[in-house]
């Protein structure tokens, strides 16, 4: 029934909802806050898990990062369902007029054959790794508590596996499912990758949720992005002919723009909270970032041969830096 | 050499398969059973993940776009209803109850099968149904916000939706969904795939989200037929899934099948009580009625159930345990449940009434067997204390199932005059039901059911009975958000604002 209505005005009786209110004071309240404060059940939770009856549905205690509040993880970049499918929409028109303008123009065929299959040899084990980091990111979103920071990481967890699509396209692009096939197999057997598979593996059996967050989007993808993407892509294949390349990873670097905001400002909260998380972090970032340079040496010694460690000493000043600015030492 | 003329044309399959399938790998640092550590408990075999059959072969480019288009049309339709005090299009304020209800109860269910689609997209090795159930995790997630926001504006204008996140955790009617929901996350992979996925989303979702889009398309409420719209094709995904899923587990071994019927048995059971609050909703509580609750059963229940289990009697399924006792409830749950709901009418944060002559007709036009012989008569007796003055009020204790949840409002299956009422003692300790289903769940796994947190006994125990310091403490505002519709703030605006704009003044 659709009966007409003259404008009025009325009272609205009050601005928000009680916990909104009480979080925010009495006015209105955002989307962002609407979708993400307290819609996690938080008392009363009926039955422990039969999978682990040592905790509890919805567990603050898996992690040894503690918060008297875990809503104060606030995502700067104020994602919800729609802003975020929003903005990965409109990134990826931009992707695909990328990929169809390399195409339609035979970019790829006309890159120098070696570089070609270099950026193959370096980008098409990392489908595994966005897998990996897939894979880590819903854990986070699963176990980890309080939705402001669960909820980027499935939108994180997505982007992963959105990422390790966009790789996939690339390798069909310049050399057809045997690409695909060659990285696997070098993710597999090949020395240059083990020692980050092996890093890979082992955040998969990491069980709580906040290192995670530490070993995979801090630590792991701090260095590994604006190395390969950066580093390796931007600057030296596109000084060799190979801006192609660059085109279809464009996704990677603005997303690694937009999500490093995210990932710095939950680093900065949960460091003020105490001196305990903020050691807890120090030591944490130290372990898995070491690691992680360590093993993505030979990963850019594919593309920047001797170089590599130089290149890799050098991001990893600027990661340093990049986390101090968090508040943490390091 | 025209590189692209040497590419061979992949088929969907074969795309997705480059795409997705092909991401993951066998570990060799790392156990397989340490990477995934719960998939083995429930004694569920799978010898080949790779026989998965993906439900739906979406990228997540396509995913972003689509969706994208989806949640621009959703936002534009609840910013217009919003400006153009679109509330004032609804039939009458009596229909807000089930949409109260709903936020309260069902809306967090939505945000529970998000956090538990999450776990289950991380627990299976399998990586196609890991992004199926990822995927789904992201949707429900979308579900619970898209709710949330669609209802914020009626909460600015309307009583009873303040304290949702307040009655989700403590408010005794709510703990019915909630324990539904707990009960399955708290399940290992499998069985949360049969709870949730199965169960629910195949099952049971067509009984809860058809009669309720229909209640309120009939009932002028545009926000909520705009989620319900927008959320059709990811319901579709995720009834792909919950079916792909059951018959992956039954073709994997043979020795699946008793574990499996075991679970439909279950959940069969947990979700149709967890219905008796549509089934009140639909026969109640919609001023415009779609059809009645016994209809919507002919169809949704009947007729697509049947067709289901005909279809998944291939595998040694047999339809749930407690089919033919639903059978026979449906003409009374619903009158027993309104019944119940008004008298404890002061401790809901959602209106309740007395059903006009007129609704008693229709009720006695669509429950030609029950109606008028057994629920009539007790209206009527209600009808005359109200004029009277001395309404009638219940402030006793509600006896209420330890694994339901629900107060023992219904009666024995073969004798609607008695009560139904049933008795476990587990450990020295005796446990109510309301039924043999849900005796039977708790005999299953007593150990998961002694610790339900019961909300009346808790409310006694922690408040000494004190309901005052209780409405407090569940943010329930004595006088606005409860009681009789009939005299409440919600009639008195909704007529003075409708008046406002429709009058020609
Ligand atoms: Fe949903
Ligand atoms: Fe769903
Ligand atoms: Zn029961």
């Amino acid at each position: 029934m659709q009966i007409d209505l003259r404008t009025v005005a009325i009272e609205p009786q009050r601005n928000a909802f009680d916990h909104l209110v009480r979080r925010f004071g009495d006015k209105p309240a955002s989307r962002y806050q609407e979708g993400s404060y307290d819609i996690q059940a938080a008392e009363n939770l009926h039955y422990r898990p039969t999978w682990d009856p040592d905790q509890a549905l919805y567990d603050e205690s898996i992690t040894r990062i503690v918060m008297k509040d875990w809503y104060a993880l606030k995502d700067p970049r104020q994602f919800y369902y729609s802003t975020y499918t929003l903005t990965r929409a409109r990134q990826q028109d931009t992707t695909e007029a990328n990929f169809a303008f390399v195409e339609s123009r035979g970019l790829a065929a006309m890159m120098v054959p070696d570089l070609a299959a270099t950026a193959l040899k370096v980008l098409m084990p990392l489908r595994h790794a966005a897998w990996g980091a897939n894979q880590n990111n819903t854990f986070i979103c699963g176990y980890g508590y309080a939705t402001v920071f669960t909820q980027p990481c499935m939108y994180h967890a997505m982007d992963n596996l959105g990422i390790a699509q966009y790789l996939s396209r690339l390798g069909l692009l310049l050399g057809d499912t045997e690409a695909l096939e060659e990285g696997k197999r070098a993710w597999l057997d090949d020395a240059a990758w083990q020692p980050l598979r092996r890093y890979v593996e082992d955040c998969l059996v990491v069980r709580d949720p906040f290192e995670l967050f530490v070993a995979q989007n801090v630590a792991l993808d701090g260095l590994l992005y604006p190395l390969v993407y950066g580093r390796v892509v931007d600057d030296d294949f596109a000084v060799k002919g190979g801006s192609a390349v660059a085109m279809l990873t464009q996704f990677m670097t603005d997303w690694f723009d937009e999500t490093r905001k995210w990932v710095d400002a939950v680093l900065k909260v949960a460091a003020a909270e105490s001196d305990h998380n903020r050691a807890q972090l120090k030591q944490w970032i130290a372990d898995w970032s070491c690691r992680a340079a360590a093993a993505l040496v030979p990963v850019i010694e594919i593309a920047l041969g001797v170089q590599a460690d130089e290149a890799v000493a050098e991001q990893v000043e600027a990661f340093k830096a990049r986390i101090r600015k968090t508040g943490i030492d390091l | 050499m025209d590189m692209k003329a040497t590419k061979k044309k992949l088929g969907m399959k074969e795309r997705y398969r480059a795409l997705t399938r092909d991401l993951g790998w066998e570990s060799s640092y790392q156990d397989k059973d340490a990477i995934f550590p719960y998939v083995n408990y429930e004694g569920i075999k799978v010898h080949d993940w790779d026989k998965w059959e993906d439900p739906f072969r979406l990228t997540m480019d396509a995913y972003w776009k689509y969706q994208a288009e989806k949640e621009r049309k959703f936002y534009a339709i609840i910013d217009a209803h919003a400006q153009n005090n679109g509330h004032l299009n609804i039939t009458d304020a009596r229909y807000l109850s089930a949409l109260k209800i709903f936020l309260q109860a069902i809306s967090p269910g939505e945000y529970a099968a998000h956090k538990g689609f999450a776990r289950a997209g991380r627990e299976f090795p399998g990586v196609g149904t890991q992004v199926a159930c990822q995927m789904q995790a992201i949707d429900e997630l979308r579900h619970a916000q898209t709710q949330i926001h669609a209802m914020s504006n009626y909460n600015r204008y309307y009583d009873g939706f303040h304290a949702f996140a307040d009655a989700r955790d403590r408010i005794w009617y709510t703990s019915v969904a909630r324990s539904f929901f707990d009960d399955a996350m708290s399940a290992g992979p499998f069985e949360f795939m049969i709870a949730i996925g199965f169960s629910f989303e195949y099952v049971l979702t067509n009984l809860l989200f058809v009669p309720f889009m229909s209640g309120a398309a009939y009932n002028g409420d545009m926000a909520t037929v705009t989620f319900g719209f927008s959320a059709q094709s990811d319901e579709a995904r995720h009834m792909t899934l919950g079916l792909e899923c059951i018959k992956f587990m039954l073709e994997q071994d043979p020795d699946n099948l008793p574990i499996v019927q075991a679970w439909i048995d279950k959940w069969f059971w947990r979700g149709f009580r967890v219905l008796g609050l549509v089934s009140t909703m639909m026969d109640y509580m919609l001023p415009k009625r779609v059809m009645s609750w016994r209809e919507a059963w002919e169809i949704y229940g009947v007729e697509n159930g049947g067709a289901l289990f005909k279809d998944l009697a291939r595998y040694g399924i047999r339809p749930p345990k407690g089919w033919d006792d639903a059978e026979k409830a449906i003409d009374h749950m619903s009158h027993q449940f309104m019944l119940g709901l008004y008298q404890w009418s002061f401790g809901t944060s959602f209106h309740s009434w007395i059903p006009s002559d007129e609704d008693m007709d229709w009720l006695s036009a669509k429950y030609p067997d029950t109606f008028d012989k057994y629920y009539r008569p007790r209206w009527a007796h209600i009808k005359k204390l109200k004029a009277a003055g001395t309404p009638f009020k219940n402030y006793g204790l509600a006896r209420l199932c330890q694994c339901c949840q629900l107060p023992s409002v219904f009666t024995e299956p073969d004798d609607p005059t008695l009560t139904c009422h049933r008795e476990t003692v587990y450990k020295g300790e005796k446990y109510q039901f309301c039924s043999d289903g849900c005796k039977d769940i708790f005999d299953n796994e007593p150990e998961k059911y002694i610790q339900s947190w019961l909300p009346m006994p808790a409310l006694f125990s922690e408040l000494g009975g004190d309901v005052g310091a209780w409405m407090n403490w569940v943010s329930l505002r004595d006088g606005d958000d409860n009681g009789d519709y009939d005299g409440s703030t919600d009639q008195k605006h909704f007529n003075e604002w409708r008046g406002l704009a429709t009058s020609n003044l």
